[in-house]
């Protein structure tokens, strides 16, 4: 008995030694690139068209470094796992954030290293300046961008006696949203179908062509006061709402509409040609314009930053600067369609030359790339712009299903948001 | 001990180490071998509840790791949200829904399977079957039959002509579709534990029942209804408890998992996580949390009276009390 209880307390202890020791190697720090053989991590999501040859590229290059790509699933687990680590320790040395709460990751711009002087002026203005905190620190590494443009079915317009050319169809669409929504609405009342696929993707699209949304750069809350707000809730409710399938994407029902080729037209930036391709591989006839209503928007695209605490952080932020260069984008978009937000990618050759056979052929490089040239905005995201934006989506979606009628939808918002 | 020193002749106290360990040994083993469980539930159960109580009266800053105290301004706030209540209204609405049926079925069908059936155990393991499921997956699965535009329940409805239900719009029509999927996973296990129970009924009673003349019916609900009742009122518990935190199917009951545009599906739980890992908020997360902690508690103290008096009264075999006086007189 008295021996075995001894040998629980040496375990015991042994195990708390190994846990100290384990703690204390988790918490070592250097900040030069050559300190012979390293591992750094790499964490992304989804797919950014990292893949294991173009990693070990790097690895050829720098014999003593040894990357381990973690991918996660979605964006939400990065998310979560992300904000649970930051200012503790625990992630990897190069993490990838996704647009969406890429605002979140700025209020703690302080725990993450800065771009180096030499990279700045790299990727587009806005791309940047999205990055750029109050200090005027650039803290993370632009990866891709998502230019729309406008998916639509030439045979679904054909029926209904539009144009089916790719540049007549950019012309009858080069307008506002005004006149995106008037002929949306001829074709919803000559073949009883609908003209898009969600009421809440115009939302987006009209939202992101803002300047303010709804919050002001100096943390002020101006969501319900502001007039272009709620200018673009009454567009998508009055005019958006009759000519769309759903409410919002995603659903069971939206896939299925989708795969069945219900909906002609599709706000769609250059990530969205693959979700299309991917879900209706048996729909024909799908085209993509060189025009967006309303000049040119933005939606999605991600970054790389680099955790001020990390163990590597100057090998790490050599690791981010290629990862993130013209050239290396350019294979990234090959493996994966992540569409590059560095100046020199999109003036090469090389992108001007893509095409793509699902979408009838269309020379998607070319025209991605016009549509980048033309955001001339970057809506300013505040920390709580997701919430914010969530709720207004909700709002719509209420009046999409017939819960509540358009004043009452927006006054519910206005309520919820304001315990914000 | 010293002071109050019996008037018994004393023992010869024995004073060897040896003998003192091994009188150790017998008082503290015990303590000893359980103390795993209590040490892992301090750890990880008494612990972070104590946290979430200091966490829900802070603003909490999850990344930093910093909170600044605000007393119940989180406790207030969070009363005050219409959410909440709504969130309330779905959950007790929800909970009705599916324990009620699931009950009533599981009854039902474990008074089948306690008939003598041909091959039992295939019968048995057969009901459990849908409780292996996982619920994301069968959330997957019902998905497809509740999707409100090719979704096979409503696709069935407009091939017949009638019109189909908007199971994705109205409150109550996607309660029934959540409380559908809480039922086919838990109906299953509740049966098990009924049927366990029914086989514990003494088989004299059913067969001086049937001497007697009484049908099949009568011998139910007047043998088996009443032998049950201390089960069923352990399956009233922890269904309770389980349908209070019910989360994981009306999180996948959509796209998004957060309750519908309307707030339609919101119940306490899915919003709690709405307002920690949506909103990165934990200081009210946490304050809600502790609400939560509360509703289970006073709901698990009103069962647990229910329980103490139906218990009591079963079968007229109560404590006598005259012990207590006698323990007096000894004194």
């Amino acid at each position: 008995m008295r021996t075995s209880r001894r040998t629980i307390a040496a375990a015991v202890a042994g195990a708390a030694t190994i846990a100290l020791v384990a703690t204390g190697c988790a918490a070592g720090g250097g900040d030069t690139a050559t300190e012979g053989p390293i591992t750094l991590t790499l964490a992304t999501f989804n797919d950014f068209g990292y893949t294991d040859a173009l990693l070990q590229e790097y690895m050829d290059a720098h014999p003593d470094i040894t990357i381990v790509h973690n991918k996660a699933a979605t964006s939400n687990d990065a998310r979560a796992n992300y904000f649970q680590k930051l200012g503790k320790t625990g992630l990897a040395d190069v993490e990838a954030v996704e647009i969406d709460w890429f605002t979140e990751a700025m209020q703690y711009s302080d725990l993450l290293a800065p771009v180096a002087d030499a990279d700045k002026g790299r990727w587009l203005d806005w791309k940047e300046a999205s990055a750029t905190d109050a200090a005027g620190n650039l803290i993370a590494y632009g990866t891709d961008i998502g230019p729309q443009g406008i998916c639509y079915r030439s045979d679904l317009f054909a029926a209904a006696g539009l144009p089916t050319d790719r540049a007549d169809v950019a012309k009858l669409f080069d307008g506002d949203w005004n006149n995106f929504f008037s002929i949306g609405a001829d074709y919803t009342a000559k073949t009883g179908k609908p003209f898009i696929d969600s009421a809440n993707s115009v939302l987006q699209g009209m939202v992101n062509q803002l300047d303010t949304a709804y919050e002001n750069t100096d943390g002020s809350i101006v969501a319900t006061t502001n007039p272009d707000i709620e200018a673009a809730y009454k567009a998508v409710v009055e005019k958006a709402v009759p000519i769309s399938a759903y409410s919002g994407q995603w659903s069971e029902d939206w896939f299925a509409s989708l795969s069945s080729g219900e909906f002609a037209t599709m706000l769609c930036p250059g990530w969205m040609l693959g979700v299309i391709s991917g879900n209706a591989p048996d729909v024909t006839g799908w085209d993509i314009a060189d025009a967006f209503p309303g000049g040119g928007g933005n939606w999605g695209g991600s970054y790389l930053t680099v955790p001020a605490n990390g163990a590597h952080v100057a090998a790490a932020q050599e690791l981010a600067s290629w990862l993130t260069s013209p050239e290396t984008q350019l294979k990234a978009f090959a493996n994966a369609g992540t569409f590059p937000s560095q100046v020199k990618a999109l003036a090469s050759d090389e992108l001007a030359a893509a095409t793509n056979d699902y979408f009838n052929g269309a020379p998607t490089g070319a025209i991605l790339t016009d549509r980048a040239n033309a955001i001339t905005v970057a809506t300013f995201k505040g920390p709580k712009y997701f919430q914010f934006h969530d709720a207004l989506q909700n709002a719509v979606t209420r009046v999409f299903d017939g819960l509540e009628d358009e004043q009452t939808s927006w006054n519910n918002w206005v309520t919820e948001v304001s315990a914000f | 001990m010293s002071t109050t020193a019996p008037k018994l002749p004393k023992q010869v106290r024995v004073i060897s180490l040896s003998h003192r360990m091994s009188r150790w040994d017998l008082k503290l083993s015990p303590y000893l071998y359980i103390s795993p469980f209590f040490l892992m539930f301090a750890v990880v159960g008494l612990f972070p509840i104590a946290y979430t109580a200091v966490i829900s009266f802070m603003d909490w800053d999850l990344v930093r790791n910093t909170g600044t105290f605000i007393g119940f301004d989180q406790y207030v706030w969070i009363l005050q949200q219409p959410h909440f209540w709504t969130a309330l209204r779905n959950t007790f609405s929800i909970f009705l829904l599916s324990t009620i049926p699931q009950l009533l079925l599981a009854l039902f069908i474990a008074a089948m399977l306690d008939r003598n059936l041909r091959a039992k155990t295939f019968w048995r393991m057969g009901v459990l079957l849908p409780f292996v499921v996982a619920p994301v997956a069968v959330g997957l699965i019902f998905n497809v039959v509740f999707a409100d535009n090719f979704g096979l329940v409503n696709g069935t409805l407009t091939d017949l002509g009638l019109t189909p239900i908007p199971w994705h719009k109205d409150p109550f029509w996607s309660h029934i579709a959540i409380a559908t999927m809480v039922n086919y996973r838990w109906t299953g296990y509740n049966t098990l534990i009924l049927l366990a129970a029914m086989q514990a009924v003494n088989r004299e009673y059913y067969e001086a029942a049937t001497v007697d003349g009484a049908g099949l019916i009568r011998q139910f609900t007047s043998i088996t209804l009443p032998s049950l009742k201390p089960t069923l009122i352990f399956v009233i518990i922890t269904s309770t408890i389980g349908g209070l935190q019910i989360f994981d199917e009306p999180r996948v009951f959509d796209q998004f998992g957060r309750g519908g545009a309307g707030q339609q599906w919101l119940t306490i739980t899915l919003y709690l996580y709405d307002i920690g890992w949506g909103q990165w908020n934990f200081g009210r997360a946490a304050a809600m949390a502790w609400i939560l902690f509360i509703i289970i508690l006073s709901i698990g103290l009103i069962n647990l009276a229910i329980t103490r008096s139906l218990v009591r009264d079963d079968g007229g075999r109560g404590i006598p009390k005259i012990k207590k006086n006698r323990k007096k007189v000894a004194r």
